[in-house]
């Protein structure tokens, strides 16, 4: 078993250790975070270290960029989506959203486990520059986007207790309607220009290995419609005020776009992006 | 050995007609303790008073006389006959009082579980019984203990989190709407006592001002006054609402004085900023209907009432982790009041003289070896008499103070110059 391997699966085991601590700690606590809540995030943290260290030696190993199958994607993007909820949890820390995000990565890492790992090398029209760019922002993009989508299913399921009087042990642990409602603008400011400047470096990149910037791939064609989804989104919050629960539905819809840019249309629909074109010959 | 006591009775015991007249004057608390102190049985003495519980906690070494003369001494200093009062009575000692006292002070047994005066004016209590030199060393170190798991149970378990009155939990799920109340701004629609409270509490809670309105306006100018507020004249009411978040109606108006066009055109005129109505007028303000809008919140006095049954079946769940918390400290307790008795102290000491003995012994024994058995016989017989007495006088000691107030001082004191034990870990010794 070669090193990455190796650390992939401790990244996997710290990750489920640092799941099963958030979801122990927001079952036993409310809101603040108790000692688990803290242990998770340490451990997280920790996981998210071997994380690094794991895509550093399978790039050694591979010598490009490791999101050019589907076990690195999915390790790469559960690497961004860990980062990202890091990131977001300076600000909010929030046990709930770690025990909604966390399972997400560890799902992602897993499928990632059963598929093929080994190293292929990579067609060589792709290896440029362009390849890291375009990849990082388009997978940060997505990592933001799935914390959009955490913050979504928290704010429906907050806004049907409140609105129907039924109050289950989940509402007083999920976080107020306007935090989750904050996360989802703040997802969408942030989100919505990395997957714009992920969609021009693809352009751009497609320019210098294929000689076209746009060739209506289903991978393209599927990615704007999800760019033009945000768009929507972004544009009713700015001017009409969309919020809440219409902003959430939208979240959601999205992510499922973004899903089926990312897998659906990777497995099932063969195309200049599928994981067989970026092997080389 | 020292045992401790408790008589009393509760609101789960006794009519409120029955407390009244047991009850203590916080003003005077000075006579009732040092006559309780002074009764035979009795070696420290604490009284707690409150509205829901009138008990006596005693330190004493003979459990059933002092259990006869606390309930004699209660119905006496009240005037009161015994046989009235004796049904309503409670009396618990050993473990038992150990637990009731704990779960008191964790606010187990309140009336409103969790609710946390109860604690302070346990405090209370103490500090009369402190001030008036009732309390002794067993006492002293029981009443901290209990602050201590009081205090455990408050930070380990969410016991007193949720809201259990109508008008806080008003508040609560304000606050799961809006997340901080800071900047918020509420309207009063009519007056009522339990929506001016509503008003009070969103007012303390950072909700940034009040407009009041009333179908008479000098009502509604005194309000306004009192809450630093505007008031406004009832016809116009309306078109102010898109710029509070928080309403309170509760008018005595027939029929809905807010239906769901009104307040479709409100939340448009907000950009869908998120509103929180709460209707507590009987027959209702506003019309159901409208808690269907998106990003309208409508509760009624029953919404109300069913958000706080809700909050106290979640304290219940947590009075259940706290019932688990209160078991261990009472083995931790008993333990500590077991090992402070004279027996076990008399005993624990004898054992450490003959240790060092025996170790001088075997020394002496192993570099000497040429001494036959009768010198080794008369050796073990001298060292043993010089232990003996000097054992004697500090055993002496011990056993003839067993039963005054003094003797668990006594018992402290050898404990502490022998070092008979290690020092019981202090995380109890402050009180908040």
């Amino acid at each position: 078993m070669s090193v990455n391997i190796l650390l992939f699966k401790i990244t996997l085991l710290f990750y489920s250790v640092a799941t099963v601590l958030y979801l122990v700690d927001v079952v036993r606590r409310k809101e603040k975070a108790g000692k688990t809540g803290k242990a998770a995030r340490w451990i997280l943290i920790g996981g998210f270290a071997l994380h690094c260290a794991t895509l550093l030696a399978r790039y050694l190993e591979a010598g490009y960029t490791p999101v050019a199958n589907l076990h690195e994607s999915l390790s790469f993007f559960a690497w961004t989506l860990v980062g990202i909820f890091l990131l977001f949890d300076i600000r909010y820390r929030m046990t709930v959203l770690g025990a909604f995000s966390c399972p997400l990565a560890v799902i992602l890492m897993l499928v990632g486990s059963t598929a093929s790992n080994t190293v292929k090398e990579l067609n060589p029209a792709l290896d440029s520059w362009w390849f890291p760019v375009h990849v990082t922002l388009a997978f940060l993009g997505n990592a933001v986007f799935t914390v959009a989508f955490v913050a979504g299913v928290m704010y429906l399921l907050q806004e049907r207790m409140l609105k129907s009087k039924k109050f289950s042990a989940l509402y007083y642990r999920l976080p107020s309607l306007d935090v989750l409602d904050s996360i989802n603008y703040k997802c969408l400011s942030f989100g919505f220009p990395l997957m714009t400047m992920g969609i021009i470096s693809g352009a751009v990149w497609a320019n210098s290995a294929w000689g076209g910037y746009w060739r209506w791939d289903p991978k393209e064609t599927w990615a704007l419609i999800t760019w033009f989804l945000y768009a929507a989104l972004l544009h009713g919050r700015l001017t009409v005020g969309w919020r809440g629960r219409r902003a959430a539905i939208f979240a959601i819809l999205g992510f499922l776009c973004l899903l089926f840019t990312f897998l659906g249309v990777n497995l099932l629909l063969s195309d200049l992006h599928s994981f067989k074109a970026m092997e080389g010959p | 050995m020292m045992n401790i006591i408790v008589v009393g009775l509760s609101h789960k015991t006794a009519p409120v007609e029955i407390r009244e007249r047991v009850a203590f004057s916080p003003t005077d608390m000075g006579r009732p303790l040092h006559e309780m102190r002074a009764l035979p049985a009795v070696v420290e003495a604490i009284i707690v008073s409150t509205c829901n519980r009138v008990e006596l906690y005693a330190g004493s070494h003979d459990a059933e006389a002092c259990v006869g003369q606390l309930k004699a001494f209660l119905a006496a200093y009240h005037g009161i006959t015994p046989e009235l009062l004796e049904e309503h009575l409670y009396d618990y000692q050993g473990e038992e009082a150990i637990r009731h006292v704990f779960r008191v002070a964790s606010s187990l047994d309140s009336m409103v579980i969790g609710e946390p005066q109860i604690l302070g004016q346990i405090k209370t209590a103490y500090g009369y019984a402190t001030e008036h030199k009732t309390v002794g060393s067993v006492l002293n170190r029981f009443l901290h203990k209990a602050f201590s798991v009081a205090k455990r149970v408050r930070t380990e378990t969410d016991i007193a989190s949720n809201a259990v009155s109508v008008s806080f939990a008003a508040v609560e799920l304000a606050r799961k709407i809006f997340g901080s109340l800071d900047g918020k701004k509420v309207m009063l629609i009519g007056a009522g006592e339990m929506c001016e409270l509503a008003a009070r509490h969103f007012l303390n809670n950072g909700a940034a001002s009040v407009m009041v309105t009333n179908r008479t306006l000098e009502r509604a100018v005194k309000l306004a006054e009192e809450f630093q507020g505007q008031a406004v004249p009832f016809e116009e009411f309306p078109q102010h609402l898109h710029q509070v978040d928080i309403v309170l109606t509760s008018t005595g108006a027939p029929n809905f004085i807010l239906g769901q066009e009104k307040m479709e055109e409100v939340i448009r005129q907000r950009k869908n900023k998120p509103m929180f109505l709460i209707d507590i007028a009987v027959p209702r303000d506003i019309d159901p209907k409208v808690n269907k809008i998106d990003n309208i919140y409508l509760y009624d006095v029953d919404d109300l009432q069913g958000v706080v049954q809700a909050n106290l079946k979640e304290r219940q769940k947590e009075a259940k982790k706290a019932e688990v918390i209160i078991d261990q400290e009472i083995g931790q307790f008993s333990r500590w009041l077991e090992n402070r008795d004279v027996v076990p102290t008399i005993v624990a000491l004898r054992k450490k003289f003959e240790d060092i003995r025996q170790g001088e012994l075997s020394k002496t024994f192993s570099n000497l070896k040429d001494l036959g058995p009768k010198e080794r016989q008369a050796i073990e017989a001298l060292t043993a008499a010089i232990v003996n007495k000097m054992l004697h006088p500090p055993t002496s000691v011990l056993k003839r103070n067993q039963e005054t107030a003094s003797g668990s001082d006594y018992v402290d004191a050898v404990r502490t110059l022998f070092d008979l034990e290690i020092a019981p870990e202090e995380d109890d010794s402050e009180i908040s």
